[in-house]
């Protein structure tokens, strides 16, 4: 158990390599703009005079040569001060603050749909591998797969919020909805909640039902199948005791790698819904051209990727006996 | 040199013999086929001048004048969804092509140096790039070129946005199949002629992982049009162009769903659906083909 | 206790229907060890898969019959076929590399098979299970380690033990020393000689390797192309082959202590189980070949005593 916590640490240690390199890469990609950083710096539409100007950079310390940037750079970030937004006129991990955690309950929920609902599939279906299920479940994730999940959303609003107006298709809560207590907020967050997490879950959903499909199908022409076969077990008890449990393990690694893509998804899902998180606050500081606040969504949004990684790492470890520690 | 060129053919003849066997490959590249034709004769048979703004004909629903309707400013959808197929293959393309050529590089480098610091710090690199979200990094990069005022136009700098974010995956693939590949007998019967390293990799290791980056090349296409779809809707496209992302994010700018407007924003949806889809199985196709393994799926 | 009648065992492929067992019929009763010989493809696994009913999904039972214990067990329901499983027959696998499944400790996979079929508490099938590892020469405390922390041979004797904790009437061995080394393989056939007299088991062995047969059979099948071609109790078999086959794999496997004698080989090549050659199905590598046998199918005759043999040269 101590080896294994020996092996916790190193992955922790790498991950916070990773961020900082993402820090680092995210300090020189915007310094890489020629013409004044300054004036990039500055809100478009603000004339400014050459004073101004000259008080901003000392401001922000543009004057000083790159490698003490650098440096006040990553100390400004660990100390939460990620710049200050023009859109906002606050700085911007206050704003940040505000929205990421409705993104993390969208990616949580949909993410936890499409996972669950994914290995349960692709389990199913690959037990069933060649009958009308498999091909129909199989043809229907393809198809998922292939569209712009923006576009699903589209979708949906047009069958929620045109047609069928029983649930609602934008926001995160009615603003004309008055709680009186906890429970009604909560329900109507839910409520809110269940388009914008249900396109995310189905664009999700197949990769993680084709890996489990592909690999639970290598899975039954392995030989200890068969010995529990032999050993009298029924269909049931073979497929989710011995094959699925071993199909797991690559299932968790293509988790990892999908988290990347997820909070992408996850992204232009907010703009369609108008859910308030980052995705949607990532449109209006391209609108806005609030490079501050683009930064910061940057470096924030991939350093939650690179933790969830972390964890998800840390539960391979544990499932998997053959990991040399 | 004419006997390597005949042993090619041939291989390549007995891969389509098998290929063709294969139902959903089939059906994949029937649908890519099609779209290509349309992409490169379409715009020739649209009705109408996409660009053509029609103010009395508004927000018009498919009729006999125009098959898929009209958008907020009276513009012909069907013109506009087949001038967008050409724009949107194209930028596919070139997007794969930087991507594959960026990605097979660095997997095949990182892959043959893989003892080495350079391997280490190639192998580094590769998952970093897995490892961040694509669309952040495409909008940053997207956006930092927009501001560097570059003389590109914005088509190509949708292009190397795209480009240069989805080079990872397939540096992936290509780095494990190099691995295999390097320690294999021929490799060692090259190196032990004299064949320099430049060699190995390039004459020796590359062609024989190419069916392989190929059929890589297929299923990145599609991740590099619905990527091209999101740029575009997000607002970081090229409007001087009309792509079916652009359509897709003026039917939404415009409040389309909500209008009802069905006939604005499913038909650019679908195409990328189903252009992607065929594109997927022909790549999944190839993949059965080339790996005899994965035939029993 | 075990009876096979005339079955028929063909794989479905690409390229046609492999006739892996083509009417085969023996019979074996209670605690005696019978041999099943034969080259590599000659349908002996297809015909232990059979038996036990883990054929693979594009094999079919064209026909025959399996009588155990007086039940025809083709034709049960895998429901009541289930309740026969390992606990009256079990069978250890070729190539124990595997057959263990990797994600699970040794002991749980073996003691799940009794709590399967038997109503004990756990802790007294972790008991059995653990003496059951000792008996097989694996340390007790090993109960709790995974497949990847065996070598090879602890592998395959803890699949011995597996296929015996149930106390089974039949167990079916295939190749179970084959893939061991030297002398791992001589530990593991003592191994199972010492567990023939304590435990008075029946067995089907089957193997390519004559002399496994020699040290550990009562009786011996002979296989050629799906079909058994010889059938009797070992020494008569060794001592006097009457089926030229088994003349010339008895004589591939000299003596040490016998004259020097160079190995005769069997001419010819293995038979295609798709186009079986016609009649006879070892006329084509025949010494003794006559027109016959490229026409007509020998019987199985009885010779002297418990020796059946199917040539036309009797």
């Amino acid at each position: 158990m101590r080896r294994m916590g020996k092996a916790i640490l190193m992955k922790t240690v790498n991950a916070i390599i990773t961020i900082f390199a993402v820090i680092t890469f995210n300090f020189f990609l915007f310094r890489v703009m020629p013409g004044d950083p300054a004036r990039v710096l500055l809100p478009k539409q603000v004339r400014a005079s050459p004073e101004l100007i000259e008080k901003l950079r000392r401001f922000y310390g543009l004057d000083k040569p790159l490698h003490v940037q650098f440096m006040n750079y990553v100390v400004q970030v660990f100390q939460g001060k990620l710049g200050y937004s023009f859109a906002y006129h606050e700085p911007v991990a206050r704003v940040i603050m505000d929205y990421i955690w409705n993104t993390i309950l969208l990616v949580g929920v949909g993410e936890g749909i499409a996972i669950i609902l994914g290995i349960i599939l692709g389990a199913v279906a690959a037990w069933r591998r060649g009958e009308p299920f498999d091909l129909t479940v199989t043809a229907l994730n393809l198809i998922f797969w292939s569209m712009p999940e923006f576009w699903l959303g589209m979708v949906f609003i047009l069958v929620f919020g045109r047609y069928l107006k029983i649930l609602p298709i934008s926001g995160i809560v009615d603003p004309w909805l008055f709680h009186e207590n906890v429970f009604s907020y909560v329900a109507d967050v839910l409520r809110h909640l269940i388009l914008p997490s249900t396109t995310l879950a189905l664009i999700m959903l197949a990769s993680y039902y084709m890996i489990m499909r592909n690999t639970l199908i290598d899975v039954t022409t392995e030989d200890y199948i068969r010995t529990a076969k032999a050993k009298g077990f029924s269909e049931k008890e073979i497929l989710w005791k011995h094959a699925v449990p071993n199909a797991l393990l690559p299932t968790v690694t293509t988790v990892a790698i999908g988290l990347a893509s997820v909070i992408s998804g996850a992204l232009t899902i907010e703009i369609v819904f108008s859910w308030p998180g980052m995705g949607w606050l990532t449109y209006q500081a391209i609108v806005r051209r609030d490079y501050p606040l683009l930064q910061a969504i940057f470096l924030i949004t991939s350093a939650l990727v690179i933790i969830a990684n972390l964890f998800a790492d840390i539960i391979y470890t544990y499932l998997d006996p053959r990991v040399k520690i | 040199m004419g006997m390597r060129w005949h042993l090619y053919k041939k291989r390549l003849k007995s891969t389509w013999n098998v290929y063709k066997r294969n139902k959903k490959g089939m059906v994949g590249l029937t649908i890519t086929l099609i779209f290509i034709f349309i992409a490169i004769f379409g715009p020739y048979i649209t009705p109408y001048d996409p660009k053509k703004i029609d103010k009395t004909a508004m927000w018009e629903p498919p009729s006999f004048k125009h098959w898929l309707g009209t958008d907020n400013l009276g513009r012909d959808i069907l013109s506009q969804l087949l001038y967008g197929t050409r724009i949107s293959l194209l930028v596919g393309l070139f997007a794969t092509l930087i991507s594959m050529a960026l990605g097979t590089l660095i997997g095949l480098l990182a892959g043959y140096y893989a003892e080495s610091l350079l391997g280490e710090l190639l192998e580094r690199v590769i998952d970093f790039f897995l490892v961040i979200p694509y669309l952040p990094l495409m909008i940053v990069f997207a956006t930092v070129m927009r501001e560097m005022e570059i003389k590109l136009p914005l088509f190509w700098i949708v292009i190397i946005a795209i480009g240069i974010t989805g080079w990872s995956g397939t540096a992936r693939v290509v780095r494990s199949q190099t691995l295999s590949v390097k320690e294999r007998q021929f490799i060692e019967r090259a190196r032990s002629i004299g064949a320099g390293d430049f060699d190995i990799v390039f004459r020796h290791i590359l062609p024989n992982i190419l069916p392989l980056v190929f059929a890589e090349a297929v299923l990145t296409i599609g991740g590099s049009i619905i990527a091209e779809a999101a740029l575009s809707f997000i607002g970081l496209g090229d409007p001087t162009h009309i792509s079916w992302g652009m359509m897709l994010n003026y039917a939404f700018t415009y409040a389309a769903p909500l209008r009802g407007a069905y006939w604005f924003f499913i038909p650019p949806g679908l195409a990328i659906l189903i252009l992607v889809l065929g594109m997927t199985l022909t790549g999944y196709a190839l993949d059965e083909v080339l790996n005899p393994r994965l035939r029993e799926r | 206790m075990l009876e096979v009648k005339g079955v028929k065992t063909y794989y479905l492929t690409d390229e046609g229907q492999v006739k892996a067992v083509d009417g085969v019929s023996f019979a074996m009763e209670r605690g005696e060890t019978l041999g099943l010989a034969g080259e590599s493809g000659c349908g002996k696994t297809t015909l232990a898969l059979t038996i036990t009913r883990l054929l693979p999904r594009n094999a079919r039972v064209i026909s025959g019959e399996i009588y155990f214990d007086g039940v025809e067990i083709l034709s049960l329901d895998e429901e009541e076929f289930r309740k026969i499983r390992w606990k009256d027959i079990s069978i250890i696998f070729q190539e124990a590399m595997n057959a263990l499944n990797p994600v699970r400790r040794v002991g749980d996979q073996i003691v799940e098979a009794i709590l399967l079929h038997e109503n004990v508490a756990r802790e007294e099938a972790v008991d059995r299970v653990m003496n059951a590892l000792e008996m097989v020469g694996i340390d007790r405390e090993r109960f709790w380690h995974y497949p990847h922390e065996f070598s090879g041979g602890m592998r395959q004797s803890a699949l011995i033990a597996m296929a015996l904790v149930c106390n089974p009437k039949l167990v079916i061995a295939d190749e179970p020393v084959t893939a061991l080394d030297v002398m791992v393989r001589a530990q593991v056939l003592k191994l199972i000689k010492e567990l023939q007299s304590k435990m008075d088991l029946s067995m089907i062995l089957i193997t390519h390797d004559l002399s496994v047969i020699a040290e550990t059979c009562d009786r011996v099948a002979i296989m050629y192309a799906g079909k058994i071609v010889e059938i009797g109790d070992v020494i008569s078999i060794f001592k006097d082959p009457k089926h030229p086959y088994t003349k010339g794999l008895v004589k591939a496997f000299p003596s040490i202590y016998g004259p020097r004698e160079l190995p005769a080989s069997i001419s010819g090549t293995p038979p295609d189980l798709l186009n079986p050659p016609s009649g006879c199905r070892f006329h084509p590598r025949c010494p003794h070949v006559m027109d016959i046998c490229k026409v007509e199918e020998p019987e199985m005759k009885r010779i002297n005593g418990k020796q059946y043999v199917a040539c036309h040269l009797y």
